[in-house]
């Protein structure tokens, strides 16, 4: 018992192999070899373009709706190299959650965005759902502001509270992982700080991995970041060390604003 | 002595042809407006003075126009009133419609998914053009086509003359499935590719997805283009008319001959007399198919203001 408790904390949550990602005949990712720990949150930074968002992507399988693209190399989660074609990809995604820049709720009311996926994965009852909504929305920090407006349609809330109702959303399929692109890009400050909070408070439950453009943001909160560089990892570590002393004269030029 | 120059020669205060042609332009489309609006009134005032005729002109029963099955305006009742029961072409209007939109929607909803969702490739090389080219097809053409092939069919394969009820829905099916299509493929087409990922990201199935979120989302959308197809049925005239059977009777069954509005104005208008009530009883008909249409239109906006933008 001691040894398997043991074994699950070293085991990353994502490994990733000499990952390659094509867009027809552009190569946009050009080997990553790259380890997610579980339950920390890992920054991924680099100037856009560089493939921030076509991995994330390729996490969850998301990029499988874009004809004409191919991948090569590896990403193992839990076990398995989720990048062969017979890979379950509902159950994949029911795994590894995922937040986008921009909050996409459904023309639904709040209650039913975020019992959306338990739905489709089979949860019906009514209590049990009541239940999951509620504590989803907890987790969220969302549910103080909407708990006597459930029915209300999810379009009428703010940007913030409709990114957080998101996160609430990909919560609810109990996922192990949650991919995060930019989720407070899209919001004021003041919201972005909220969301910021959130993600910290979400770690000790999930493993997160995060692209921002904010270098506060990703200083602030992440415990390890990766810098891309056109389609590659230029470098990787503990977020402090990739902050205070950073190898490659690219991570500092970045980090310092010098190109972005 | 420095000569005044008159206001409205200084330059600063000329009119600019720029000015003029602006002017020019208004004056134009408000006089096009103005002309579309004396028609659409006069059209208006004409089809509701002359249908309304039959009832404070000729005496007709506004009941017995709902009610009555015998349709003979040429005769009079007892009372001097003329026979206009138009309950047989009234059922006979909304049977074909309310069948071929039965039929049509599930037809044209699933090609629409099957062009914007399934296979979008087939979808914008094959069916796309396919539709376009049926859309243009006139109308006497389905008629012709209903007549040479859908009559016979029945009449060989099922039972009765072949004309009636059925054959003008089939035929009226085909006819409005390329516009109810095209417009469901709209409305789902609408619905933005980030609820589609949402929806994915979550772990749903594509079957989920279009069931869950397209099809709830682009509801408002689909009830229009059904609504629009209703209409286009509701007041086809030619094609129905070939193949309905045309006998004023109420029918009992789907492939006994039949009547609707439009093909009983169709047949009677060339062999009645301006200002008779033969003729006053065809424009009373032309009221309802306007009524119709209007209503039609109406509940089309009414459904489009809570269409998400
Ligand atoms: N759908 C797509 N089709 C073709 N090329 C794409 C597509 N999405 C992204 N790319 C290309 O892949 C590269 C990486 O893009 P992306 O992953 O979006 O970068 P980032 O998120 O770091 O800004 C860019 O060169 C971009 O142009
Ligand atoms: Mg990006």
């Amino acid at each position: 018992m001691r040894q398997a408790a043991a074994e699950h904390i070293l085991t990353p949550a994502i490994r990733t192999e000499d990952f390659r990602f094509y867009y027809g005949s552009h190569e946009a990712l050009k080997g990553i070899t790259l380890s997610v720990e579980q339950n920390e949150i890992t920054a991924l930074i680099g100037p856009s373009g560089c493939g921030k968002s076509t991995f994330l992507r390729s996490l969850n399988r998301m990029n499988d709706l874009i004809p004409d693209t191919r991948t090569a190399g590896e990403i193992w989660i839990g076990g398995k190299d989720i990048t062969k074609p017979a890979e379950d990809t509902v159950a994949l995604r029911k795994q590894v959650g995922m937040v986008f820049q921009h909050a996409s709720p459904f023309p639904f009311s709040i209650y039913d965005n975020v019992a959306y996926g338990p739905r489709i994965h089979g949860k019906v009852r009514k209590a049990e759902l009541d239940e999951l909504v509620e504590s989803c929305l907890q987790s969220a920090a969302l549910w103080d502001e909407v708990k006597d407006t459930l029915n209300k349609p999810a379009g009428s809330l703010s940007g913030g509270q409709q990114q957080r109702l998101m996160i609430a959303r990909a919560l609810a399929t109990k996922p192990d992982i949650l991919l995060m692109d930019e989720p407070t890009s899209a919001l004021d400050p003041i919201s972005g700080a909220k969301i910021e909070r959130l993600i910290q408070s979400l770690k000790t439950q999930f493993t997160i991995v995060l692209v921002t453009h904010n270098m506060q943001q990703a200083a602030r909160i992440s415990d390890r970041t990766a810098f891309f560089l056109n389609g590659e990892v230029k470098e990787t570590g503990r977020t402090e060390m990739i902050f205070n002393s950073p190898v490659y004269e690219e991570t500092k030029d970045y980090i310092s604003g010098k190109f972005g | 002595m420095a000569k005044l120059v008159k206001e409205t020669e200084h330059p600063l205060f000329k009119k600019s042809s720029k000015l003029r042609t602006e002017r020019f332009g208004k004056g134009l489309t408000f006089a096009a407006v103005l002309l579309t609006a004396l028609l659409t009134a006069a059209i208006f005032f004409l089809v509701i003075s002359k249908g309304l005729s039959t009832f404070f002109v000729n005496g007709g029963s506004v009941k017995e126009f709902f009610t009555g099955s015998t349709w003979n305006p040429g005769q009079k009742h007892e009372g001097g009133s003329p026979i206009i029961g138009a309950l047989p072409f009234l059922t006979g209007s909304l049977a074909v419609t309310g069948l071929s939109a039965l039929i049509c929607t599930p037809l044209a909803i699933g090609a629409a998914l099957f062009m914007s969702e399934i296979s979008p490739k087939a979808g914008r090389k094959v069916m796309q053009p396919v539709i376009e080219l049926l859309v243009g097809i006139p109308s006497v053409v389905y008629g012709f086509i209903g007549l040479s092939v859908v009559v016979p069919l029945l009449r060989d394969h099922v039972t009765g003359s072949g004309f009636g009820i059925a054959a003008g829905t089939i035929v009226l099916s085909v006819m409005i499935l390329p516009t109810v299509t095209s417009l469901a493929l709209d409305a789902i087409q609408a619905v933005p590719r980030s609820l589609r990922e949402a929806s994915l990201a979550l772990g749903s199935t594509r079957w989920q997805m279009i069931y869950k979120v397209i099809l709830k989302t682009a509801k408002p959308g689909l009830l229009m283009a059904v609504i629009f197809g209703m209409a286009r049925a509701f007041g086809e005239a030619l094609a129905v008319q070939m193949v309905i059977g045309n006998a004023s009777v109420i029918p009992h069954s789907l492939f006994e001959p039949a009547s609707t509005l439009t093909s009983i104005l169709t047949m009677g208008m060339g062999y009645t007399v301006l200002g008779t009530a033969e003729n006053n009883a065809l424009w009373t008909l032309a009221l309802i198919l306007l009524l119709m249409s209007l209503a039609f239109t109406i509940a089309v906006r009414w459904i489009g203001r809570g269409k998400p933008q």
